[in-house]
């Protein structure tokens, strides 16, 4: 067997250990990463059950808990977690909508992925689920929560929106322009990704984890091939782990100056905007130098990295410089001051509940980033931007102070590396091997996690990538309390979340 | 005199209609420049009105006669405040009809047929955007009539082309403090009425944001290009307004040929200047906060009071309203 990740440990516990074992951690400053069902057949080593992993995460000191728990698997029935862990309840209905484990007391046991018309008793992550059937008889109603009270009316957004932005249901329940509650229904775009890697080879299963949301091409990858390595027990060469740092950062800069000029379009100051895209176009330019593709596809591969060009350290400021200058431009504005501050502030109490996690947890106060709780290389970025207001503005500061930290990080990453394809051969499609690994990077957006099981003949028995977007989706209606209906668009991208990503 | 007035008349309503989309794509080509981009070019609003009038005409199911007049009826109450006002001429044959009540009136008409069609959608966003635009028009009227009383009372009169006329034969009217008052005032209502930064965003995609674009979301084909006809009439002739008011100079008050020609020549070069000026401060503006749209109109509010208090202290011939 190939070494595990010195820092991961594997229990495993009864389900009636788990609320105990599981709150414990929780308590001692753990978070929950990760929930992943598992349909073990007979050839697996505790034979046929539904094993139900759930990896907590704490850092720094890095340390990766693995609780495993076996449900029958003709009758799968867990004890749930929402009482302790809000996203844990999230995991629980997923798994519910997709491998169509009963939950047990749930506080919300509501549908979560379960579209209207999936038909009823279809699990499609089940082995005997097979191609998905027609559309079917539905599984029960599928109401929104209706607020009551004189002059209460409902606004009902998407799923197609007026932009280029991708499918999601809004409902708000407003009254005159306040919005009471705002409810968002989600995976229009689910596309089971999780099934489409199952059978993959390693390498056919990169292409696929660059393309769970297309602007985290090199967070979703890199999550993916630092599980697969912990898998199959390779090492990387340094100088590759350098090179996919240095693209992780190119990935950050290209979409935080794109949100920074998107937040002052939308309270409509549009030439930053403007300047923010001339930038942006660089960035994408120099993104094709580099790697050979603009959103940074193929520049992290299993086993290494390769790299076409190394980007100028010296064009890189000059960047730099520009986006500070629009920054100070739109700070300066006091209209558009005036736009962010105060809007649809999110409390460092709900940061904690929800398990936010990126820039919209640091900018409410919570100090997390996976560059320093989770480290795979030595380099780490000096400073963490951290505010404490949790509103519009705090996340525009932390973009923006993230954007140059990332400029001084590519600098460095740049100084030692050499174009070229840094890379340890992974085995041999179909060498015997049946392990598991887990990836935790911080993509731009916040931290991803991935864990790969991999098959007795190396292929991909499991792969479940856990986009920070599922965590932060829940904050957005909260913020949103008791702010003003035109103001929600600015504020969703302030959160900027990824659908596609949350979707899967 | 009957010829050259009818043909002034003519001329005003050919002027606005032709020139309206054209405006605004001077405004939106100097936008463009301004923030670095190629822009679409000038015509652009004429071709979209083409294309728009080709499409198939569609309502949807459910609507009424309101949603299915209201395009006309816009564009309608446009050519009839461009044929009112003295935008080239004060000599023409409907100048005593020209009465500036019955031209806030006429823009208001147009105002609520819009918002009457944005509710008779039935939408959310039709109902959001008319409870919007309507809360700004009812801030947008009560100023724009008191920035022109202001004006009126050195005249003695609320009639357009007499309180043009008058400015034309004695300037210092519109340096005094009443007139600059009421510029500042009439300027902001404008800017309102007319849906631009910093109250409206006309370039918005987000639709839980617009105001004017929100009622009119459900509208497509011929009648979308009349609803956009009619706004961009709209634009025009209250920028034409405020050059009639504040900046007379070459609007013919003589029934000569050569007058009304230098007259439509100034009349378009002025409002075009007006509309790159206005597109260009807009390049460096930001839109406020909904909530924040109420002071600001509360503001210029204000300033036509003063305007109308000053006037009527300081010209001391208030007696004549």
């Amino acid at each position: 067997m190939p070494p595990r990740h010195p820092d991961r440990t594997i229990m495993e516990i009864d389900t009636s250990e788990l609320p105990g074992i599981a709150a414990d951690l929780l308590r001692d400053g753990h978070r929950l990463a990760l929930v992943a069902a598992h349909h073990d057949d007979d050839s697996a080593p505790g034979g046929r059950a539904l094993r139900v992993v759930y990896l907590l995460t704490a850092g720094p000191p890095d340390s990766r808990i693995e609780l495993h728990v076996r449900l029958d698997a003709a009758l799968p029935e867990l004890p749930t977690l929402a009482h302790r862990s809000f996203p844990a309840g999230r995991f629980e209905r997923e798994m519910h909508d997709l491998h169509g484990v009963r939950i047990l007391d749930h506080p919300l046991p509501r549908r979560l992925v379960r579209h209207f018309h999936w038909p009823k008793g279809w699990y499609p992550m089940r082995p005997d689920a097979g191609p998905a059937p027609a559309f079917g008889e539905q599984e029960g109603p599928y109401p929104f929560l209706e607020v009551e009270g004189e002059g209460v009316y409902e606004i009902p957004v998407g799923p197609v929106h007026a932009g280029l932005i991708e499918p999601g249901h809004f409902r708000f329940s407003v009254v005159g322009e306040t919005i009471l509650k705002l409810k968002a229904r989600l995976w229009f775009v689910h596309k089971g990704i999780e099934k489409l890697f199952q059978q993959r080879t390693i390498d056919a299963g990169l292409p696929l984890a660059e393309r769970i949301s297309g602007d985290t091409a090199v967070g979703h990858a890199l999550a993916y091939c630092l599980a697969v390595e912990e898998a199959t027990g390779i090492e990387v060469p340094p100088q590759a782990q350098r090179a996919r740092a240095l693209l992780l950062e190119l990935e950050r800069l290209y979409n935080h100056v794109t949100d920074l000029g998107a937040l002052c379009n939308d309270v409509g100051h549009g030439i930053l905007n403007a300047q923010a895209l001339r930038v942006r176009e660089q960035l994408l330019r120099l993104n094709e130098n580099v790697t050979g593709h603009r959103l940074l596809r193929g520049g992290v591969i299993p086993g290494g990295a390769t790299l076409r060009a190394v980007p100028d350290p010296e064009h890189l400021r000059a960047v730099r410089d520009d986006v500070s200058e629009i920054v100070s431009l739109a700070l300066g504005h006091s209209t558009v001051r005036d736009r962010f501050t105060g809007t649809a502030s999110l409390s460092l109490d709900a940061v904690r509940d929800l398990g936010c996690l990126g820039y919209v947890a640091r900018a409410s106060g919570l100090a997390h980033d996976a560059r320093t709780a989770h480290p795979f290389t030595a380099h780490q970025p000096p400073t963490m931007a951290v505010r404490t207001t949790g509103d519009v503005l705090a996340r525009f500061l932390v973009r923006a102070e993230e954007f140059d930290t990332s400029v001084d990080l590519v600098a460095q990453f740049a100084g030692d590396l050499q174009p070229g394809t840094a890379r340890n051969p992974l085995p041999p499609p179909g060498a015997p091997a049946r392990d598991s690994g887990v990836g935790i990077v911080e993509g731009w957006r916040g931290t991803i996690t991935t864990r790969v099981e991999l098959a007795a003949d190396a292929t991909l028995a499991r792969v479940k990538p856990v986009d920070p977007s599922f965590f932060n989706w829940p904050a957005l209606p909260l913020a949103l309390a008791d702010t003003i209906v035109p103001d929600f668009p600015l504020t969703n991208k302030s959160f900027n979340l990824s659908y596609a990503g949350n979707d899967l | 005199m009957n010829v050259i007035g009818y043909t002034a008349v003519v001329a005003q309503v050919a002027l606005v209609v032709a020139g309206a989309p054209l405006l605004t794509g001077l405004m939106r080509q100097v936008r463009a420049k301004l923030e670095g981009r190629a822009g679409a070019g000038l015509i652009q609003p004429w071709r979209d009105v083409r294309k728009l009038l080709r499409k198939q005409p569609i309502t949807p199911t459910g609507t009424g006669p309101a949603f299915r007049a209201a395009p006309a009826l816009l564009v309608a109450t446009a050519a009839v405040v461009a044929a009112l006002i003295p935008l080239v001429s004060t000599q023409t044959p409907v100048r005593r009809h020209a009465d500036l009540i019955v031209v806030v009136a006429l823009l208001a008409l147009g105002t609520v047929a819009l918002a009457l069609a944005g509710l008779d959608s039935g939408t959310a966003f039709g109902g959001m955007g008319s409870s919007r635009e309507m809360t700004v028009a009812g801030l947008v009227e009560p100023t724009m009539l008191l920035a022109v009383f202001a004006l009126s009372i050195p005249a003695g009169t609320t009639n357009l082309p007499a309180i043009v006329s008058g400015a034309i034969h004695d300037p210092t009217r519109l340096a005094s403090p009443a007139g600059l008052l009421a510029t500042a005032a009439l300027a902001v209502a404008v800017l309102a009425e007319a849906g631009r930064i910093p109250v409206d965003n006309p370039a918005t995609h987000l639709e839980l944001t617009m105001i004017h674009e929100a009622m009119v979301l459900e509208y497509a084909g011929p009648d979308l290009a009349l609803v956009e006809l009619g706004s961009q009439m709209r634009l025009t002739v209250l920028l034409g307004l405020l050059t009639s008011l504040f900046a007379p100079w070459g609007i013919a008050t003589s029934a000569t040929w050569t007058a009304l020609a230098i007259a439509l020549v100034l009349f378009a070069l002025k409002v075009a200047a007006l509309g790159a000026v206005l597109a260009a401060a807009e390049v460096f503006w930001a839109k406020v906060r909904l909530f924040r749209v109420p002071e600001l109109l509360a503001g210029s509010f204000l300033l036509a009071l003063l305007a109308v208090t000053a006037s009527y202290f300081l010209s001391g011939t208030g007696g004549g309203l």
